[in-house]
């Protein structure tokens, strides 16, 4: 699956391929903008009770993830309309360890609200995007090699519900 | 009844032993009674967590929606994104 292009100041999607954070922070960058966070979740080598993961497998129910990533970044721009731009992509497939599974990248003239506005585009996310992750890890003092779907943190949600 | 297409992911996926099914169902309750019956115990304790959606979306009337020919049921466990 490739990248769309971009939708006016918002991109967002899934990728099967490692996420292209340069070229999402290039274009966030517009004349406007004094302040570009972005945000990386990377692939870590311990999880919940458990040391050794070696890498991640992510899959996902993809046309409703693909709508519901498009609507975190448009949330965050009528939240925040000072945002110049949002990019929002999670990649799928299997990531090794210290691979991007997801990037946030927000631009806006100050920093204030482009941390805010990136911090809720990834709690978002995390709550409301049909997305699943299956950790792999290697044996080790704890046990045997194996693989298990990580804790879902709640039952997904609806973007528009209050927090 | 309608012939229904039914999704499922993560742990609901190998549970079932299959990622995608078709149903004859009047109702999203009828299918998940069917789908327990078709896949055993396993499925039904990951079901119990789980969202189920209709056509992409969660469904206003619940367990009650009527299904038409062609909808899509999916069973969602919890998300785990990011």
């Amino acid at each position: 699956m490739v990248l769309p292009a971009p939708d006016g100041p918002l991109w967002a999607g899934l990728v099967d391929e490692p996420i292209p954070t340069e070229d999402l922070v290039a274009w966030a960058t517009t004349p406007g903008s004094g302040a570009v966070v972005s945000f990386l979740g990377v692939v870590r080598d311990h999880a919940e009770g458990r040391t050794g993961v070696a890498a991640m497998t992510y899959e996902a129910y993809r046309e409703p993830a693909t709508a519901r990533l498009a609507e975190v970044a448009a949330e965050a721009r009528r939240r925040w309309p000072e945002v110049e731009r949002v990019a929002v992509v999670h990649r799928l497939g299997e990531l090794a360890l210290s691979e991007a599974s997801v990037a946030v990248v927000v631009s806006s003239p100050h920093r204030e609200v482009a941390f805010e506005a990136g911090r809720f585009c990834i709690d978002t996310l995390k709550e409301t995007v049909p997305i699943w992750k299956k950790e792999h890890w290697t044996g080790g003092e704890v046990g045997p090699a194996g693989s298990d779907w990580a804790l879902g943190e709640q039952r997904i949600r609806a973007i528009g519900d209050a927090r | 009844m309608s012939d229904v297409r039914l999704v499922v992911f993560a742990r609901a996926r190998e549970t079932a032993g299959r990622a995608t099914d078709e149903f004859a169902a009047a109702t999203v309750a009828d299918l998940l009674d069917q789908a327990r019956e078709r896949y055993g115990p396993e499925f039904a304790a990951v079901l119990a967590t789980a969202r189920v959606w209709v056509n992409g979306d969660e469904p206003a009337a619940g367990l009650l929606t009527v299904l038409a020919p062609g909808d899509e049921v999916a069973v969602l466990p919890p998300v785990s994104g990011g």
